[in-house]
């Protein structure tokens, strides 16, 4: 019993519908484990034992009745605090609303409960999700737990620690650029990026609309297809969500990958990657070519010019997204101020980070009259031939692979001083975003300093099935994604 | 004054008519408590996101047939970027560069709105465009000491915003334009057109120059909410652009106030503060597609417009241009027209015109009231012309049968001509012996009329017609008296 922490969710599930434990033992193992761990990781920024126990005993009350319950009843989870989640705390990793108590639930947050799924707490993140070191955050870094003394990666950090260090057996994460699979490579487990609309966006607070999409991060893609079975759907609050029949997203897992067609572009393998991380990212892709898969490569011509795009587009739309925290209706107001003016002027600057305000200064500049063509119209027409490129590139492949990150989880410092540096951190993850395709990260191995690495997967649009096949199957014959930090043991 | 050329162009909101709000499901209804009529949405909560109201674009179809204008197939919703209280996300879902509305006009008449003999000029003013968007809400700054109170009601309420052409040349075009459109947005039912409550305002651009030259430098006077302030605010503008030119002053781009009380317009900001609002398609929202059948269906449900009942008011019932344009000034009046000659007859349509321009729209605006608060209805009217027709009652009796009627003496006409014994006598024997006896008992004025007094001849059918206490028909009885005496 005492080793279900590291269990998949297969497992935990059975062993709760067997009632040899119950929801409330399985979230209390888990709080202790937290309360224990997590004050030298600042991974959860929020807990409410009783708002936990209550909801693992519904859950208990469910699976006595023997009825009612779904595959994840009585499962234990972490919500980024970027979802509204009524009754907690949603600071969205900033003091702006270091005070505001949300009153409704996110459509994620409300289908994951009512699959039967216990809050844990929420967990830290870079400040609006505005980073890829978890060291924008208001409420303090989150410490990588294969080595403290590095970052987790960004934003979904808090997410990605508290699954490697086994304080939660899966957590919601959000990815705008790779905010999802970036932290998930970092930290050693599963992330899943799904395709733009497959997920309500309803209540999570905006960063970039047209790039922002909600996934699972767990320990293994199976556990992934199983959370992304309970969120995906279409939601009428969504006007960007898509109507499609529901799926099970677990159904191809064991499909054998005997020619599947892997895509390698040029362009992830070229100068930017570190060596530590080719080398596993190889022998992933020996260890596919095993399975029975070729390789072939692809072109993504307009790769080069993600970063720069999406540098205009998302700061764009979050100049906008983020004019609503104006100190008016809720959240942070300056103490002091003489007019209308000055309070906006004050709480904003005196509630935002420095990233968060650089970024609305980008936006709003890119935005500005005289500068909208140059910038905001060049970078969507740049997105829509990224986005071609995939379009051919997926004629000759089933799915592409390459690093998800460029290096291992990096020291704390070592980027946060030069802002160009940290956006390079995502220069693998970020096309995926603007083609709106979907992306995983899972682990392949270890590099420099036994710090894990990530391979992405990068399906087709609504490609999700087979990408998770494509890991689970890669999980079946490997181990990493069941390796875990020594001090979490 | 003639030697300046005016050049004004409108813009509007008309509040529309939807149950609920154009991107929540809160209701619109006005005077509610403050902010009861906002939720998650309306107040901009964290990780709320729009939905479109279909309502709304069906109102937006509407106004685009019946003024003839394109209906964009798809068009985009913009973000308008600004700070200000009352508007929760710190920008306003409006369109920008594909309006849902393209083109089209309307049809004005000016110089003839009281008076039937003036001449009407005909003008046509086109359109730019219309676009949907979302109202913000609004600043209570009574009340609270020093504070201001937020309102969020209204935030969110659907605006269509229809912006004219610089096609007027003056303060008596615009406001004929003003209420034409005023009109038209209650006739086909997409806005209640209360002034009072903000459901439709205008602002005007105007500018002056000399004929022939290009347009001058305009200031918008905003928020105008009656007809007679916008006369009388483009008036004031008009002399005010006049006086600066004159004394060698250029005029500056800027937006103005109009103050009722002093009757100046005064400038709220120039166009140095003017506002980047960095408009961007709204990531939250898919482009609006409207099909070409959607557009058959809500045109399906249009009603008659004015313009064609207009023409089919004179061709089918011969009325003149005048009283055809008076008839389809509004929607209540025409349908209480067409409820009357249904129930009159397509023959008494010119006699029921008569009736509603003359004594009942003189009774109704002595008393302040539109016409569809007539105490007489449609129906009752039409009971009464039907007996003029069939000479039961005299023109004479109508009027105080009409009286009767206004004052609830009576359910009908019939009712009330019965009761009151208003009958008129048609029986020429009974009329010859009461004619008989005026005669015998006025011999003083039969000598008089026999020696020439033409005078006398006219007490005589005084003393006839009060003798049948009006119910005989005057000239039965006069054709009678010259029998008598022989003329």
């Amino acid at each position: 019993m005492s080793d279900l922490f590291n269990s998949s969710l297969r497992q935990l599930a059975a062993t709760l519908t067997a009632r040899k434990i119950s929801a409330v033992e399985l979230a209390t193992l888990f709080l202790d484990r937290i309360d224990r761990l997590n004050p030298g990781l600042n991974a959860f920024i929020a807990l409410d034992r009783d708002k936990t126990l209550a909801q693992a005993r519904a859950a208990d009350e469910k699976l006595n009745a023997g009825a009612g319950g779904t595959a994840l009843t009585g499962i234990p989870l972490a919500h980024k605090d970027i979802f509204c989640t009524k009754g907690w705390r949603t600071s969205c990793g900033s003091k702006m609303l270091e005070n505001f108590v949300s009153p409704y639930d996110a459509h994620v947050v409300e289908k994951l409960a009512g699959a039967g799924m216990v809050t844990l707490g929420k967990l830290n993140m870079d400040e609006f999700a505005m980073g890829s070191s978890n060291e924008t955050s208001h409420f303090g870094p989150v410490k990588n737990p294969w080595d403290v003394s590095r970052v987790p990666g960004g934003s979904s950090g808090g997410s990605a620690a508290a699954i490697a260090a086994r304080l939660a057996p899966a957590a919601t994460g959000t990815d705008t650029g790779g905010s999802i699979r970036q932290p998930a490579a970092l930290c050693g487990l599963t992330g899943l990026k799904p395709t733009y609309g497959a997920v309500s966006r309803y209540g999570m607070i905006a960063f970039a609309s047209s790039l922002d999409q909600a996934g699972p991060m767990a320990k293994s893609a199976e556990d992934c297809a199983l959370l992304l079975n309970a969120m995906a759907g279409f939601d009428p609050r969504d006007s960007t969500s898509l109507e499609r029949p529901t799926e099970d997203y677990a159904r191809d897992l064991e499909k054998p990958l005997a020619g599947l067609r892997i895509g390698l572009p040029k362009e992830f393998f070229g100068d930017g990657m570190d060596a530590d991380v080719r080398a596993a990212v190889d022998a992933a892709l020996d260890e596919y070519r095993k399975l029975g898969a070729i390789t072939v490569e692809v072109q993504l011509p307009n790769s080069g010019l993600s970063v720069p795009a999406y540098y205009v587009i998302a700061p764009a739309e979050a100049s906008s997204n983020l004019s609503r925290f104006d100190g008016v209706r809720y959240g942070y107001r300056a103490p002091e101020y003489s007019d209308l003016a000055e309070m906006y002027s004050r709480s904003r600057a005196q509630g935002f980070g420095a990233e968060v305000k650089r970024r609305i200064l980008i936006g709003t500049y890119v935005l500005s009259h005289g500068y909208y063509d140059a910038y905001y119209l060049k970078a969507q027409k740049i997105r829509r031939l990224i986005a071609a490129d995939f379009q051919e590139a997926f004629k000759v492949c089933d799915v592409i692979m390459g690093p998800t990150s460029p290096s291992v989880a990096f020291a704390f410092g070592a980027k946060s001083a030069d802002p160009v540096q940290m956006y390079l951190s995502d220069i693998y993850t970020i096309s995926t975003n603007l083609a709106g395709l979907p992306g995983m990260s899972l682990p392949c191995g270890f590099g420099n300093n036994n710090m894990p690495v990530g391979l992405q997967i990068i399906g087709s649009w609504f490609g999700e099935a087979k990408m998770l096949n494509v890991a689970h199957q890669y999980q079946r014959v490997t181990d990493w994604h069941t390796r875990m930090p020594k001090e979490s043991k | 004054m003639s030697r300046w050329e005016v050049v004004i162009g409108l813009e509007t909101h008309a509040q529309l008519q939807t149950k609920s709000k154009i991107f929540s499901g809160s209701s619109i209804a006005f005077g509610a408590e403050p902010n009861v009529q906002a939720n998650a949405v309306d107040i901009a909560l964290p990780g709320v996101l729009p939905v479109l109201n279909r309502e709304a674009v069906v109102c937006a179809i509407k106004f685009g047939l019946a003024v003839g204008a394109t209906i964009a197939p798809r068009s985009i919703f913009a973000r308008k970027n600004y700070f200000y209280p009352d508007l929760p996300k710190g920008y306003q879902i409006s369109q920008f560069e594909i309006p849902v509305v393209a083109g089209g006009g309307l049809a004005i008449r000016v110089g003839a709105a009281n008076d039937p003999n003036a001449t009407a000029t005909e003008k046509f003013v086109h359109l730019t465009r219309a676009h949907l968007e979302e109202d913000a809400g609004k600043s209570l700054h009574e009340d609270f000491h020093g504070r201001t109170g937020i309102d969020l009601n209204r935030a969110g309420t659907p605006l269509l915003e229809i912006v004219t052409e610089p096609d007027m040349r003056s303060s008596a075009e615009a406001v004929a334009y003003a209420r034409a459109l005023h009109s038209l947005v209650q006739w086909i039912g997409i806005c209640d057109g209360n002034m009072q409550e903000g459901s439709f305002r205008c602002d005007a651009n105007v500018s002056v120059r000399r004929p022939g030259e290009p347009l001058g430098t305009r200031r918008e006077i905003k928020n105008l909410n009656s007809f007679r302030f916008m006369q009388q605010a483009i008036d004031f503008e008009v002399q005010w652009q006049i006086n600066e030119i004159t004394e060698g002053r250029a005029i500056r781009q800027a937006t103005v106030l109009f103050d009722p009380d002093t009757g100046e317009t005064r400038s709220m900001r120039s166009k140095e503060d003017a506002h980047d609002y960095r408009y961007f398609p709204d990531p939250d929202l898919l482009p609006l597609e409207i099909r070409p059948e959607w557009i058959a269906e809500v045109k399906a449900g249009l009603p008659e417009l004015p313009q064609a009942m207009n023409a089919r008011f004179q061709s089918e019932y011969g009325l003149s241009a005048y009283d055809a344009s008076i008839l389809t000034a509004t929607r209540a009046m025409a349908d209480f027209y067409i409820a009357a000659v249904a129930a009159a007859g397509a023959g008494n349509a010119k006699t029921v015109a008569n009736w509603i321009m003359g004594e009942l729209a003189a009774r109704l605006n002595k008393n302040d009231m539109a016409v569809d608060a007539s105490p007489i209805s449609a129906t009752q009217l039409a009971g009464l012309i039907q007996r003029i027709a069939d000479n039961t009652i005299s023109n004479n009796i109508a009027k105080k049968v009409f009286e009767a009627l206004w004052n609830g003496e009576g359910s009908s006409a019939d009712e009330i001509i019965e009761k009151q014994g208003l009958k008129q006598i048609t029986d020429t024997g009974a009329i010859e012996a009461l004619v008989d006896e005026v005669l015998a008992a006025n011999q003083k004025s039969v000598e008089e009329f026999r020696a020439g007094k033409e005078k006398a001849f006219n007490a005589l059918v005084g003393q006839a017609m009060k003798a049948t206490k009006g119910k005989a028909n005057p000239q039965q009885v006069t054709d009678l008296l010259k029998k008598k005496l022989g003329v």
